[in-house]
Order: C-alpha cells, then sequence, then structure tokens
C-alpha cells in the first residue's frame, strides 16, 4: 500500500470551495439553464468528496456512490433539459422569475 | 511531491473555471468553461488514486452530459435580448447579498474540515474492487439506480415529445 500524496484535508477544500460555488450560482442566476448547471457542479463537488474519502481509507465505497451520483445527474439533466423546452415555449423566456407561478 | 504539486494545479483550474462559468451572460461559453472544469476535476480523481472514477467523469460528465446541454442550448437559439437581461442581472447588489452569505458557510466547512484529523490513507482503488462493491452489498442500489434512469428517460420523453410534435 503506498501513501497517498494528496492530503485529504486539502480534496476536501476543493470540494466545498467548488459545492460554494455552485450554491452562489444557483442563488444568483435566473436562468434555468444556469441554475441546471450549478446544481451539476453542486453534484459533482460532492462526487469529488465521496471520492476522496474513498479513496483515502482505501475502500471502493466512495467510487459506488460516485456511480450513483452520476446516474442522478444524468437523470436530472434530461428530466430538466424537457422542462427546459418547455418553458421555452410556453413563457418564450428563461428567466424564472417570468415563470415563477404554477399555472402559466 | 510532484503529485501534489499537479493536484494544486489541477484545483485552481477547477476553481478558476467554475467561477468563470457561473459568472458568463452566455450559456455556450459557460458550458465550455465547465467542462474544462470537469476535465480538471477529473484529473484530481486520477491523482487521488481513482482511475476509473476519472474515465467515467469524462466519458459520462464531459461526454454525455455536456453535450446533452450543447443540444438543448442549440435548440432553444437564444437571442441578444437574454444576454442583455442576464448582464443586467449580474450586478453587485444582485450577487453581493447571496455572496456574503455563502462565504459566511464556506469559512465555517473549511474550518471544521481543517480540525479533522483522519487516519493515514491506504493508495488507491482498482476498478475491480468498485465492480465486486456495485454488485455485493450494493447491487439494491444498482437496481435503484437502473429505476432512476428509466423514470428519467420516460419522463424526458414525455416532455420532449410534447414540444416536438406541436412545433417550435
Amino acid at each position: 500500500m503506498q501513501e497517498l500524496a494528496v492530503p485529504l484535508n486539502h480534496v476536501l477544500f476543493v470540494s466545498t470551495l467548488l459545492f460554494t460555488i455552485g450554491m452562489l450560482g444557483l442563488m444568483i442566476r435566473r436562468n434555468i439553464i444556469f441554475i441546471l448547471m450549478s446544481l451539476e457542479v453542486m453534484l459533482n463537488a460532492s462526487a469529488l468528496a465521496f471520492i476522496a474519502a474513498g479513496a483515502h481509507w482505501g475502500q471502493a465505497d466512495g467510487q459506488v456512490i460516485f456511480l450513483l451520483i452520476l446516474s442522478i445527474a444524468a437523470a436530472e439533466v434530461a428530466v430538466g433539459l424537457g422542462l427546459v423546452l418547455q418553458i421555452q415555449k410556453r413563457f418564450k423566456t428563461l428567466d424564472m422569475d417570468d415563470a415563477n407561478r404554477m399555472r402559466g | 511531491m510532484l503529485e501534489l504539486a499537479l493536484f494544486y494545479i489541477a484545483a485552481s483550474v477547477a476553481l478558476f473555471a467554475t467561477v468563470l462559468a457561473m459568472t458568463r451572460t452566455k450559456a455556450v461559453h459557460a458550458l465550455i468553461y465547465l467542462i474544462v472544469s470537469l476535465l480538471a476535476i477529473a484529473v484530481i480523481f486520477f491523482l487521488i488514486g481513482a482511475p476509473f472514477a476519472a474515465a467515467l467523469e469524462i466519458v459520462i460528465y464531459a461526454g454525455a452530459i455536456m453535450v446533452l446541454f450543447v443540444f438543448v442550448i442549440m435548440m432553444l437559439n437564444l437571442g441578444e435580448k437574454g444576454d442583455a437581461r442576464e448582464r443586467q442581472l449580474l450586478q453587485p447588489h444582485i450577487w453581493l447579498g447571496p455572496a456574503i452569505l455563502s462565504l459566511v458557510l464556506l469559512v465555517e466547512l473549511l474550518y471544521l474540515i481543517s480540525t479533522v484529523e483522519g487516519p493515514a490513507s491506504s493508495g488507491s482503488v482498482s476498478p475491480k474492487d468498485v465492480g465486486l462493491a456495485l454488485f455485493g452489498p450494493y447491487v439494491i442500489a444498482v437496481e435503484i439506480a437502473s429505476m432512476l434512469l428509466l423514470s428519467g428517460l420516460v419522463g424526458s420523453y414525455h416532455l420532449g415529445r410534447r414540444f416536438l410534435d406541436r412545433g417550435l
């Protein structure tokens, strides 16, 4: 077993920074495409934390959870982009402030 | 020591590209930066001993999910009006409040992480271990993921089919 060169704390720092950037993007952007991208960034940051922890303890569980996060991201993006098409057709805009009512 | 330097370079590239992606006004430019960020994260995966995850990150995230975004942005044909609106929404008085709140949370999280000390790490995980775990103790999770993907497929087909039937 080789000693891992990168400390766990530093990878978790990067993961936390990425998650915060994603959360900030989610809060300040109103375009639904950017909101979906921010969600991708946040999911990816949590995946990085899982992989780092799995590699740190030499367990495969981190990568298993990464695969599950990957499938969640794929399903979420497929449905989300289908909704984007519907919103664009119905409201002629991607701005979520213009599409904030339940009944269009 | 080289691995550590490579890790810091990849981490800086990932963070920088993500910040740029979140602050672009054109969706396609943001997407390119996001792909750069994903590639940098794949490098980090490789460095911390998860080569299988690095390959999947490139093939599925950068290859498949981002291409979905590109297709939808091309179908939508966003114009100059949307760019102007995005530029107006990126003024400092819009993003300053959320940024300060996020910064407080970020500092707290970084402090918490820096105080925790784990045991020494034990090297990389091979794809074989991942496969054995995936189809051993985690087989229920694989089934649930397959059902999730099926429901995602049906849902997106339903939403997209109505869009295509009535025309653009």
